[in-house]
């Protein structure tokens, strides 16, 4: 662990102060590793216990419980829940505010953040200036307006066109697109306007193609969001039928609900299948929260 | 300024090679055209267009909401039945002096910097620890930065659950705790239960710090610790004389965004508590909802929004003065 010198260095001859440096290291990296594993297992206990949790057939807080005892185990809470609130229904409803706000924060975002980065026009700064303000002014300044707007003059509560409208333009996606615009090279638009193309064209053909890890990092950025709010939908929406899940189950916690076997449990699986499908995504695209090596435009 | 930008235009590549031979007869006009609509819309116009909708959709659900909460902060303003026209008469500061008045609005103001208090050098501190350790770490990169990001992507209300779960009064955290137990315990506690939402963001939130000061770390040239090492700095001296200063822009970053993300705190305090005990975990979002929404008064819940975003962007100019001048 202590000899992973890049190839760079590999070449320079080492001094020997770097060689009596060594024992340190290793006392140095076994300590961060540490560090790291606690980090870890702070930030993981509560998933864990969120399973084992939806998983017991009695509640049971005792330190042995936090173990998944085979006695204790049971998928009833899951049949519970389902009882109480329509988990299928709210899962759709989740679904559709989530593909509403997705859809249209990557189609305004995209064309929003090329403009900013790769075009100069007149009220550019503006533009961008909004951008900023909208990232910079909480929502809880808009909150009370917003719902007295979308509720009572609209006519859209209880619809998903209410639930999405606040959330259809995140400066993020912007500033996630402009920035990989940013990152391309001059060259290659400057390459592209030499060999006649309009400004249309290169935005279809060369500008987005080039920045597909930035739609799937701008999706995955703004899915979290919508799939997981809870103050807006659960103002919007007094319709069960059109709550999202995270509202019906905030609604079904806070409702105590003591005819149900495990009333704990029957919230820790309504939290599971709400955590489940945000979490599964994450872990499978989670190596492209990096950036993406953008360097190949130019070769050849 | 029209004539500065385009002499820069003129100055860029293309440009030059279209005005420096002058056009022939035909091409003439719609070139000159062309040239003064970019003098007017700049050079690409298209920009415009790709703004115009999102610039639409700022004005109708930011704007318009922003300049109505401020006006009715202003007014007196209350729900009527659809079609029903009644007046909404100039109240001047009426409603910010009711806000000022009502001690349940200073309680959540003061509730706020309690939470900060706790939760901002919980967050720098933990983050850049972590994001140093990631920075450095050989073997299981990747698993721990998955680990620190999920609680980030999992919604709060999901987490909440768990943290109700194991933090009331005979949940797992005071089993083990025996003896040492909070009295009352930490959701009916007025002195705990603030710190103990300020832990919850924390925990919440740190993964996406964890990522920023990374980005950051990385940033910071390798060239600067090799030459502190070769001038003899041991690993703490590089830590305070590299690395702390090469990250000072992602540290204001990330006390920015906490200082915002305070202001927003209402799932917690709603589903831990309600705003209890006794008024001990409100915050001025959720008294927002109950004043505004609840109880019919969103004048008062406009003026409120007004006051915490004054502060908000207040504590936000502090914090930058302070995190950038620090050397």
């Amino acid at each position: 662990m202590a000899t992973n010198a890049t190839p760079a260095t590999a070449g320079t001859p080492r001094t020997t102060e770097e060689h009596s440096d060594r024992a340190g290291h290793g006392l140095l990296a076994a300590l961060r590793f540490a560090v790291l594993l606690v980090g870890a297992f702070l930030a993981l206990v509560p998933f864990y216990y969120m399973i084992v949790g939806a998983l017991q057939k009695e509640r049971d807080t005792s330190i042995l419980g936090l173990l998944p005892l085979p006695g204790n185990l049971t998928l009833d809470n899951f049949v519970g829940v389902n009882s109480s609130i329509d988990l299928l229904g709210s899962l759709l409803n989740s679904l559709i505010m989530t593909a509403g706000v997705v859809g249209c924060t990557l189609v305004l975002g995209l064309l929003v953040g090329y403009a900013l980065a790769v075009l100069s026009f007149r009220g550019q700064g503006l533009v961008f200036a909004l951008v900023l303000l909208v990232q910079a002014i909480p929502f809880q300044l808009l909150m009370v307006p917003l719902y007295v707007m979308v509720v009572r003059y609209f006519n859209l509560a209880d619809s998903y066109l209410g639930m999405i409208l606040p959330f259809a333009i995140n400066s993020v996606a912007v500033l996630i697109f402009r920035q990989y615009f940013l990152q391309i090279p001059r060259d290659v638009f400057d390459a592209a306007r030499i060999d006649g193309a309009s400004e249309l064209r290169i935005l279809v053909s060369v500008a987005v193609p080039l920045v597909r890890p930035a739609v799937l990092t701008a999706m995955l950025v703004t899915f979290i969001g919508p799939w997981n709010e809870f103050l807006w939908p659960f103002l919007v929406t007094k319709d069960a039928a059109m709550q999202p899940l995270a509202v019906s189950l905030a609604n079904f916690s806070q409702a105590n609900s003591t005819f149900q076997a495990n009333p704990m449990g029957a919230v820790l699986a309504g939290a599971c299948v709400l955590a489940i499908p945000a979490v599964v995504l994450f872990l499978l695209f989670q190596r492209h929260f990096k950036s993406a090596n953008l360097g190949s435009a130019l070769k050849g | 300024m029209t004539t500065l930008r385009d002499a820069e235009s003129r100055s860029k590549g293309w440009g030059t090679a279209r005005s420096a031979p002058p056009p022939g007869r035909g091409d003439r006009r719609p070139t000159q055209r062309r040239r003064r609509l970019q003098r007017i819309l700049g050079e690409h116009p298209l920009g415009l267009l790709l703004s115009a909708p999102y610039t639409a959709f700022v004005v109708i659900v930011f704007l318009v909401p922003f300049g109505f909460g401020v006006w009715m902060a202003f007014h007196d303003f209350f729900f009527t039945a659809p079609g029903v026209a009644v007046p909404h008469p100039f109240v001047g500061l009426d409603n910010f002096r009711q806000v000022v008045d009502d001690a349940s609005v200073r309680q959540a103001f003061g509730n706020l910097l309690v939470f900060l208090v706790v939760n901002l050098p919980l967050t720098v501190v933990l983050a850049l620890l972590l994001a140093t350790g990631l920075d450095a770490v050989v073997h299981w990169k990747g698993f721990f930065r998955v680990s620190y990001y999920i609680p980030y992507v999992t919604a709060s209300v999901a987490t909440l659950a768990v943290w109700i779960f194991m933090f009331n009064g005979n949940g797992v955290v005071n089993r083990l705790l025996g003896d040492l137990a909070p009295d009352p315990t930490w959701l009916a506690n007025q002195h705990l239960i603030m710190p103990l939402i300020a832990v919850y963001v924390t925990w919440k939130n740190l993964g996406f710090y964890v990522l920023l000061f990374l980005a950051g770390l990385q940033a910071v040239p390798q060239e600067l610790h090799e030459a502190a090492k070769v001038d003899g700095a041991g690993a703490w001296r590089r830590f305070r004389t590299v690395t702390l200063p090469g990250v000072r822009p992602v540290t204001s970053l990330v006390v920015l965004l906490s200082i915002i993300m305070t202001g927003q705190i209402f799932t917690e305090p709603y589903l831990l508590t309600g705003g209890g005990p006794n008024g001990a975990s409100m915050t001025p979002a959720l008294l927002m909802y109950q004043k505004g929404i609840q109880q019919g008064k969103p004048d008062v819940a406009a003026a409120i929004g007004m006051i915490l975003v004054l502060a908000v962007m207040i504590l936000s100019l502090v914090s930058r003065r302070l995190t950038e001048r620090r050397s």
